[in-house]
Formats: C-alpha cells, structure tokens, sequence
C-alpha cells in the first residue's frame, strides 16, 4: 500500500512496490494527461511534479513516492492558466501535442530554479524532453515569455 | 623419542591451559531472571529520555524485521561470517528481554554479555555502547521495558563451525573489545564533548564509517576512514573524505538535521534512516553537538578556503554537454541527468545536488554512484518528498557505465575507473538491498 498527495487529493494504491508512477497515475487514478513515451526515463514525456522537482514517472517506482506530493499537468491550475500554459498557447507551441505535457511539467519546473533563464540553462534543463516534431523552437520562446510575464508579476 | 613426547606432553598442557584460560574468560555467570517489571516502575521522563536515545541509536532498525513489529528482532545483519539475526528486545519474558534485570540489561551494553551469560556477537555494537553513563542504559532499559511485549523467537544465524561458538567471543573481546564509560576532554567543550559521546557511543557512527579487519573489529589507527557496508561505500569522515568542498559545521548540521546539506547533497543508502529515522527525533543542540564534532574529525575549520574554489568549479563542470555535440556519452548524460544536476553559473542548488560536488562522482570507487543511478533515491530517504528514479530498468550496464564514466572525466579531475561495465553488473547482480 503506497499513499501520496495527486493534485491535492490523497490516493492510497494497493499495487506491487516497483509499479511505475506512470502506471498508477494513468491507470488506477485515471489521469491521462501525463503520456508514456519511451519507459526508460529519456525522453520526458511523463514528466510530473514529486515534492514540486520534475521528476520521470515512467521509471519511478509508485513505493518511492509513498506520503510525497504529486503534481500532473491536471493538477497545475485549475482552469489551465498557468503562466506556462498560457505562454504555450499564446505562441501554438504544441504541434501533436504528444510530448507536451511532460514539456510543461518540465518548464514549469525549470522557472522555479532559474527565473531569467538563459539559452544555455533552457538546453540544458530541457535536453532530456525530445519533441519528434521538433517544436523547440516555439518552446524555448515560450519559456522566455512565462519568464517575463513571471517577472512582470513579481514586478507588478 | 622421549624429546618428542615431552614435546607433545607441552604442547598438550599449552592447548590445554589456552582452552582453560578461554573457557576461564568466555565464564560469565547467568544473572537471575525477573518476573518483567510494571510500567508504573518507571518515570515518563525516564521512558521520554529512553525513547530519544533509542532513537539515536537506531535500535528499531536494526531490531525490526522488513515489515515485522518494532523491536521484535528478525533483521538480518549480513557479515563476512555469515548472516546474523537480530533478537526481540521487546519485555516477553519467553523470547525478548523481559526476564532481564536491569543489571543483565547493563552487561549486555556494556559488556555484550547476555542474561544467560552467553557472550554476544559484536553486531550487536556493545564496543560503542560501553561508552554510554549508567543513567543513559538505565533510560533505555525503562523505554524497553515499556514496550508491548511480543512473542518472537531468535532465527537462527548462518553461522558456520566454529564461528558460531559463543564462548571464542572471548578471545575476539581480549584483543579488541575495552569496556569503559566515555571520557570527557574538558578543554574541547560541551558541544564536542557531546558530540563525541553521541557519534562514538549510543549513535556508533564507527560502526559503519570504520574499517573492520580480517576478524569484524573496528580497526583503532583507522576511526572514521570509510568503509564498505551494506552494498555502499560508506564515505571517510576524516580529511580523506573525497567530497571536494569540506564538511564544515554548517553543512554537517544541515545534513544531519534535514538530509539535505548545500554542498553535499542529499542522505542516501544506509545513511538515510539514520538522518530520517534515528537523529529525527534528537534536538537541534545535539545535532549542532555532531556537526561540532566532526567539523573537527574532517578538520574542516582549517580549510574553510577549499569552499570558494569547489563551488566555483562545479557550475563550470556543469556545462559540457548542454549544448549539440556528437558524443554519445554527452547526450545520454544529458538527457537523462541534466534535467534535474545541471547548475548555472555562480549558483548551486542544494535541490539541484552538483555532481561536480557529489561525493559518489569523486569518490575511489563507483559503488555508491552506481547505486544511486540504478535504484535511484525515494522521498523517504533523500532529501523529505523529493525522488531521484532509478534508471535500472531503463539503461543496460554499458549506459550506466557510460554515464559514470563522462561524470567522472569532466565533473572531476581523478582518474577513471577501471572495469566499470563490470562493476555495474556486479552491483545489479546484488538487487538494491533491504531498506
């Protein structure tokens, strides 16, 4: 039994201790929006929030989340307003979309470390959330625009 | 012939007086048992004060089964020997320690002795619980004996012939066993002086952090120098630890108090329920009292100056790689650790531990970074609610060796490690090891 905090509800699961997190969030909590992509916690696409650091769920075992505080791309904003996502869908980042959730889970994160980051911060942070339709470009625009409005926020 | 059998006649009476002697050494008489004492025969603050000394000394970690009851015994302790089990040191009467009197209770610590006379294994770390005052075991005794008392026998060891003989703990204990209370050293101060009593008596750091010689004694030239245990590398608490930043005060109070210290990262292993479990419960003084003494174990005050320069350097060797590059090495190390290790320049994030900084990546050997890449760290036992996965399931041995090797050649400036695909097969071979 692995017990933990999911977008502010807590979940008790009963499943075996090397369960991927992907696994339960998708399956038993039935909160799809974090994708499988490769299972071996290269290509980011199951980006999630453990104790607010993105973390892989696809090769985090559900035992090693047990009494943590779990965030999904449903969980970052009620009416899906934040910064971040309002910054992706003012610049249409998102071709297929497939990848995308881990993408913001992931930029979301890297804000919080690096408010201003630079374009060596952003490669470097981002390098393990691959995009087949190569939508780079527009993501690393976006996180700079949900800098600045992060920045105008504390200004203002 | 008659120089020869006289001798074997001597040689006959040297045996036979060193196995007099042992027998005359290894006699220790059983103590009466008791009918276990009520509850009311103790004060709360003596039982409060037993319960924070356990505590201190992980007692329930060692004596609590994988998902058995507190202190009802049945972890196994695997030693060099053979495998050990742990006893119920919980007031049953039958199987536990709720025939003992409270001088059979003081033996043990202070003597490895047990109530029947049967000499104790040093698993059981009585070489540091000598150490404690009368009025410490006297706590402790009132907090077990407070416990519920449960039924569980002892599993038997895997001992083999003749290891398992108790009485030739006789001999082990006239070569490195010396009983006696912690000595202060007045002119060092409270806080070391408590320190000092915590970490080499009831908290038994040595116990993982010093070497052991070929018989499982803590070897005396040796305190503190790093030694293997449990499948990890327990790092040296002298100046010979490979961190490359000095373990001062402050970073040694943040690391005990928190498990998570500035320049050190996270708790991880063996060391985790130590920091989560067992210190948890100590107050911030003593706490503060460890940091003070092993500032001064790793010498730490004299080399404030190594500070600056280590965490300069590290977010310099944070960068290599994070930009387009034709080594495979490069990538996968991008991308499967820069995520979350990567530190801009001038600022290292505590939540960010710097593998620059890591003392896994500087250590002599890669067991403790292998571990930590294959079976990653849970929010129970790094830094509280933060998780690092393992990546065991998802890169194969030659990955995983890549990876540390890249680590090693540009984070930080030891020579590579030989023979790395075989020692990540051989540490996947062992599993991760009980928690």
């Amino acid at each position: 039994m692995t017990s933990f905090t999911i977008n502010g509800r807590i979940v008790t699961v009963d499943a075996e201790a090397d369960t991927p997190l992907l696994w339960v969030i998708r399956d038993e909590i039935g909160l799809t929006g974090t994708k499988f992509g490769c299972g071996i916690g290269l290509c980011g696409a199951c980006t999630v929030h453990v104790g607010g650091r993105a973390t892989r769920s696809c090769i985090t075992s559900v035992s090693a989340v047990d009494n943590a505080v779990v965030t999904t791309i449903e969980g970052l904003d009620p009416a899906g307003a934040h910064p971040v996502q309002m910054a992706w869908r003012s610049l249409q980042v998102p071709q297929c979309g497939y990848c995308q959730s881990g993408q913001i889970m992931q930029a979301v994160a890297l804000l919080k470390d690096f408010p201003s980051p630079t374009d060596q911060d952003i490669d470097a942070v981002m390098a393990g959330n691959l995009c087949r339709c190569m939508t780079y470009v527009r993501i690393r625009a976006a996180i700079k625009q949900a800098a600045a409005m992060g920045s105008r926020a504390k200004d203002g | 012939m008659f120089l020869l059998a006289r001798a074997l006649i001597a040689l006959a009476v040297v045996v036979a007086i060193g196995f007099g002697g042992l027998a005359a050494l290894a006699w220790r008489s059983a103590i009466a048992p008791i009918a276990p004492p009520a509850s009311s025969a103790f004060t709360p603050e003596t039982v409060a004060r037993g319960a924070l000394l356990a505590s201190a000394g992980y007692c329930a970690t060692c004596h609590t089964a994988k998902g058995g009851q507190p202190y009802a015994g049945g972890y196994p302790v695997p030693t060099g020997f053979g495998t050990i089990y742990s006893t119920n040191i919980t007031p049953d009467a039958e199987t536990g320690i709720g025939a003992w009197s409270e001088a059979a209770f003081r033996r043990a610590m202070h003597q490895g002795v047990a109530r029947d006379g049967s000499l104790l294994f040093p698993a059981f770390p009585y070489d540091h619980f000598t150490k404690l005052t009368d009025a410490d075991v006297s706590a402790l005794y009132a907090y077990f004996m407070t416990r519920p008392p449960l039924h569980a026998s002892a599993h038997a060891n895997t001992l083999p012939f003749p290891l398992k003989i108790r009485a030739l703990q006789a001999g082990w204990k006239l070569l490195f066993f010396s009983a006696g209370r912690f000595q202060e050293q007045p002119e060092r101060g409270a806080a070391w002086n408590r320190g000092a009593y915590l970490a080499e008596g009831i908290s038994h750091c040595g116990a993982c952090h010093t070497p052991r010689n070929a018989l499982g004694a803590e070897e005396r030239g040796k305190v503190f120098a790093g030694a293997p245990i449990d499948g990890w590398e327990a790092p040296p608490l002298t100046r010979s630890n490979p961190s490359p930043a000095p373990w001062t005060e402050d970073e040694l109070f943040a690391y005990l108090r928190t498990g998570v210290s500035y320049l050190h990262g996270t708790t991880a292993g063996p060391m985790s329920p130590v920091v989560h479990a067992g210190l948890a419960q100590l107050p911030d003084a003593d706490i503060r009292a460890l940091a003070v003494y092993f500032a001064d174990i790793d010498d730490a005050g004299a080399r404030v100056a190594e500070v600056a320069p280590a965490t300069r350097h590290a977010p310099a060797a944070s960068a290599p790689g994070t930009g387009p590059t034709d080594d495979p090495a490069a990538r996968l190390t991008a991308a499967a650790c820069a995520s979350c290790h990567y530190n801009a320049a001038a600022t290292v994030n505590p939540l960010r531990p710097d593998l620059a900084l890591s003392t896994a990546v500087n250590a002599p050997a890669p067991t403790n970074l292998i571990r930590i890449m294959l079976y990653g760290v849970s929010a129970r036992e790094g830094a509280p609610g933060v998780v690092m996965p393992g990546f065991s399931r998802g890169l194969d041995d030659a990955d995983i060796a890549r990876i540390a090797a890249y680590l090693r050649a540009t984070r930080t400036a030891h020579a590579p490690w030989p023979d790395l695909e075989k020692q990540v097969a051989s540490i996947r071979q062992l599993g991760k090891g009980q928690e």
